[in-house]
C-alpha cells in the first residue's frame, strides 16, 4: 500500500516555525571561539542571499566569489556534474577559484571504511578551509557528503576543546591556522539563491518536463539545521532544493511516496556490495517513482545519488524491472535549460540511464550535438586543440 | 558468560567468527565508549522503532539500528561485540537514523563501532574490506576518492555498455572537459603536489595510516613508504 501523500501534505499546508523554539546558533560559539583565539572565522562575503533554514535560522548563501571544493565522484564520474556548475556560474558573470590546492574531504572513504578517526577528518577539512581562506575566496561545497561530513566536523570541534587543540597543532605543522568559514554552503543552494536570475536566462522551455526530486540525505539529514526549507515550497515542510529550482524554471515537480528514502549508496555498498545498493535504489526509488509520479528525469544534488539512481537502472532493466528514467544533478538541468551544450558542459555520454528522450521532450536536437561533441574530439585527436576550452562550449 | 547474555544472542560463532574472551570484548567496548563523540550520539531509546522504518539497510539485511543503539545504551558487551562481528557493515551511513526522537545518532555510533573493529583488526572489518583496499590505496594517495580510470568494464559489468565507452576513450574524452582541473584520468582532479604531502602528514600524525596496518600490512607498507618518500622530497619533516 501506498502513502496518501496528496491527502497528507494537503491536512498540513503550512507548518508556521514558532520563534520561541529557534534552537540557540551555532554561529554564536563559532563567533566565541574566534575572540578566545582557537581559530579565524572566514566571514560569508558580500553578496549573499539570505535563505530560511529548518528551524527558521537564516543562512546567508554567498552569490561571488566562491572557492569550488571539488567532489571526488562528481569530478571523476559525472564529470558534467562540476561542469555544468561551472558553466552556469561562469554563464551569470561570477568570479570563482576552481583549486588545486584541495584534496577530497575524505568522507566518502570514512563512512564506508572507517579508516580514519575524528582528528584526521577534522584536519582534512580545516586544512581546506585554510586554503580557501588563503585565496580570498568562499568555499562552495559540491558534494552533499562533504557538506554534511563538514557540518558534523564544525560540531565535533565547536563541542570538543581537545579535538581543537588536535587538529591546531597538526595544521601548525603545516603552518596553516584554523579556519571556520562562518556558514557551510551547498552549492545547490547557490543554484536555490540564484534560480530567478538562472530562470531569467533560459532559452529552453521546460513546462511539458515532470520531474521527481530525489533530496541528498547528506544535505538535510546529517545536521539538519542546516538545510533550506522555504514556505513557498511544499508548505516548509521538506527541503525546498532542488525542487525550487525546478519549478523556477518551469518544470512539473511530482511527489512519490518514497521522497525521504536514501538512494541506496552506502559508500561501501556501491563500490563492492552493489546487490543491496542495486535493489534499494531501483525497488525503493526508480520504480515508486515511475510507477507513482512516471517523470521524464529524476533530478537530484549529490554525488552518491546521482551515480546510485543512474547506474543501477541497468542490471535493473535486464531483469525486466520498471525502471529507465534519466538521472541527472540539478546543475546540469538548469545548464540545459540555459542552452548549454548536452555533451560539452553536460558531458551526459559518461550517464547510463537513456537521457535521448528528454532532450527530445526539451526540443533539443542530441544528434547534432553528438556529431558536433565527434568533431571536437577528432580536433583532439589531430592535435588541433590540447584541450576543450569553455569558449568551445559556447562556439 | 554474565547474566546479560540474553535471548538476543545467536551462538558466538554463527557467522564463523571465532569468540573472544568476555574481557576482551569488554576492552573493545570501553574503546567505543571513550570516543569523544560517543555521548553526543546516545541518549537513551524510547524503542519507537523509528530509525529501523527510516533505515535503508534495515530493508535488505538482517540489521537494526535500533538493536544497536539499545544494547550500547544497556552495555551488553556480549551482543556489542555480537553486532561489531556481524552487523556494523550492513549500515548504509546515510543517517536517515538521526530522526530519532530522543536525538540518538545510531550511524554515528555504528561508525564509532566500526573504528574500533578497524583498531582492533576483527575479522567483519577485514572481510568487509576485501575488494575495497584499492580505494583506501587511491584515497589515501592521490587525495581523491575515485578516479575516471576506475571506470573499468570488469569493474562495474552491471553498470551498462557506457562503462565501457568511458575506459576506451578516457584519455580523449577526459580532454573534452573544459574544466582546467579536470584533465587527469588518475585522479577526479589535480591536486597540487603539495597540496597532497601535506594530505600525508595529517594520515600520518593523526595515527589514520596505522589504523591501515590492523587490517591490510601490505597497503599500510605500500603507503607508507609512498609517502614518506614523498615527503622527505618536499623537504618536510615529521
Amino acid at each position: 500500500m501506498t502513502i496518501p501523500v496528496a491527502a497528507l501534505l494537503k491536512k498540513k499546508e503550512k507548518f508556521e516555525r514558532d520563534p520561541e523554539l529557534l534552537p540557540d546558533d551555532f554561529r554564536d560559539e563559532v563567533f566565541r571561539l574566534e575572540e578566545e583565539g582557537e581559530w579565524i572565522v572566514d566571514r560569508v562575503p558580500e553578496p549573499f542571499v539570505e535563505a530560511p533554514t529548518k528551524y527558521g535560522r537564516s543562512k546567508k548563501v554567498p552569490i561571488a566569489n566562491l572557492w569550488h571544493h571539488k567532489s571526488c565522484g562528481q569530478c571523476g564520474h559525472i564529470p558534467g556534474y562540476s561542469t555544468s556548475i561551472f558553466w552556469v556560474m561562469r554563464k551569470l558573470g561570477m568570479d570563482y577559484n576552481d583549486p588545486r590546492d584541495q584534496t577530497s574531504c575524505t568522507a566518502w572513504n570514512y563512512y564506508a571504511s572507517a579508516t580514519s578517526n575524528a582528528a584526521a577528518q577534522a584536519a582534512v577539512a580545516m586544512r581546506n578551509f585554510a586554503a580557501a581562506k588563503e585565496t580570498g575566496y568562499f568555499p562552495l561545497i559540491h558534494c552533499g557528503t562533504s557538506y554534511g561530513h563538514y557540518k558534523e566536523v564544525r560540531e565535533e570541534l565547536i563541542l570538543h576543546k581537545e579535538l581543537r587543540g588536535q587538529v591546531r597543532d597538526v595544521l601548525a605543522k603545516l603552518g596553516k591556522p584554523m579556519v571556520m568559514p562562518e556558514e557551510i554552503v551547498h552549492y545547490s543552494e547557490w543554484f536555490w539563491a540564484m534560480r530567478n536570475e538562472i530562470a531569467a536566462k533560459q532559452v529552453v522551455n521546460v513546462d511539458g518536463i515532470v520531474a521527481t526530486v530525489h533530496p541528498a540525505c547528506h544535505y538535510y539529514k546529517l545536521v539538519e539545521g542546516d538545510a533550506i526549507y522555504d514556505p513557498d515550497v511544499y508548505g516548509g515542510q521538506r527541503t525546498a532544493i532542488v525542487t525550487g529550482l525546478a519549478e523556477a524554471l518551469g518544470a512539473e515537480v511530482r511527489s512519490y511516496s518514497t521522497w525521504f528514502d536514501c538512494c541506496g549508496f552506502g559508500f561501501r555498498h556501491i563500490l563492492v556490495q552493489r546487490d543491496f545498493t542495486r535493489s534499494f535504489a531501483t525497488m525503493r526509488k526508480i520504480e515508486v517513482m515511475k510507477e507513482e509520479a512516471n517523470p521524464d528525469v529524476v533530478l537530484t544534488h549529490d554525488t552518491g545519488c546521482v551515480t546510485t539512481l543512474d547506474k543501477s537502472q541497468f542490471a535493473a532493466q535486464a531483469h525486466g524491472r520498471n525502471v529507465g528514467v534519466p538521472v541527472m544533478s540539478e546543475a546540469q538541468f538548469a545548464a540545459l535549460a540555459m542552452g548549454a551544450h548536452p555533451y560539452r558542459v553536460c558531458q551526459l555520454h559518461w550517464h547510463s540511464a537513456d537521457y535521448r528522450p528528454l532532450l527530445e521532450k526539451m526540443g533539443i536536437d542530441w544528434e547534432a550535438a553528438w556529431t558536433e561533441f565527434q568533431e571536437d574530439l577528432k580536433r583532439l585527436e589531430r592535435g588541433e586543440i590540447e584541450f576543450l576550452s569553455w569558449e568551445d562550449c559556447d562556439a | 558468560m554474565p547474566a546479560t547474555a540474553s535471548a538476543l544472542l545467536k551462538a558466538p560463532n554463527v557467522a564463523g567468527f571465532d569468540d573472544v574472551s568476555y574481557e576482551a570484548k569488554e576492552r573493545l567496548f570501553e574503546q567505543v565508549k571513550a570516543d569523544l563523540r560517543f555521548e553526543d550520539y546516545l541518549y537513551g531509546c524510547y524503542e519507537c522503532g523509528i530509525c529501523v522504518a527510516v533505515c535503508p539497510s534495515a530493508r535488505f539485511y538482517d540489521f537494526s539500528p535500533r538493536r544497536i543503539a539499545q544494547a550500547v545504551a544497556r552495555e551488553d558487551v556480549e551482543l556489542v561485540y555480537q553486532q561489531m562481528e556481524e552487523d556494523i557493515w550492513e549500515c548504509s551511513q546515510c543517517f536517515s537514523c538521526v530522526r530519532c526522537p530522543r536525538a540518538n545518532n545510531p550511524g554515528g555510533i555504528i561508525l564509532i563501532m566500526r573504528e574500533a573493529a578497524i583498531n582492533n583488526g576483527m575479522a567483519s572489518a577485514k572481510q568487509a574490506l576485501e575488494g575495497y583496499t584499492r580505494i583506501i590505496y587511491k584515497i589515501m594517495s592521490t587525495g581523491t576518492q575515485v578516479s575516471p580510470d576506475m571506470l573499468q568494464p570488469d569493474a562495474f559489468p552491471d553498470w551498462g555498455p557506457e562503462v565501457k565507452d568511458v575506459s576506451d576513450n578516457l584519455e580523449l574524452w577526459r580532454r573534452a572537459t573544459p574544466p582546467e582541473t579536470m584533465h587527469t584520468t588518475s585522479m577526479s582532479w589535480d591536486v597540487a603536489d603539495r597540496t597532497l604531502v601535506e594530505l600525508y602528514l595529517i594520515w600520518f600524525e593523526t595515527g589514520a595510516l596505522d589504523m591501515i596496518k590492523q587490517v591490510d600490512e601490505g597497503l599500510h607498507m605500500i603507503l607508507e613508504e609512498l609517502m614518506e618518500e614523498r615527503l622527505e622530497e618536499m623537504g618536510i619533516e615529521r
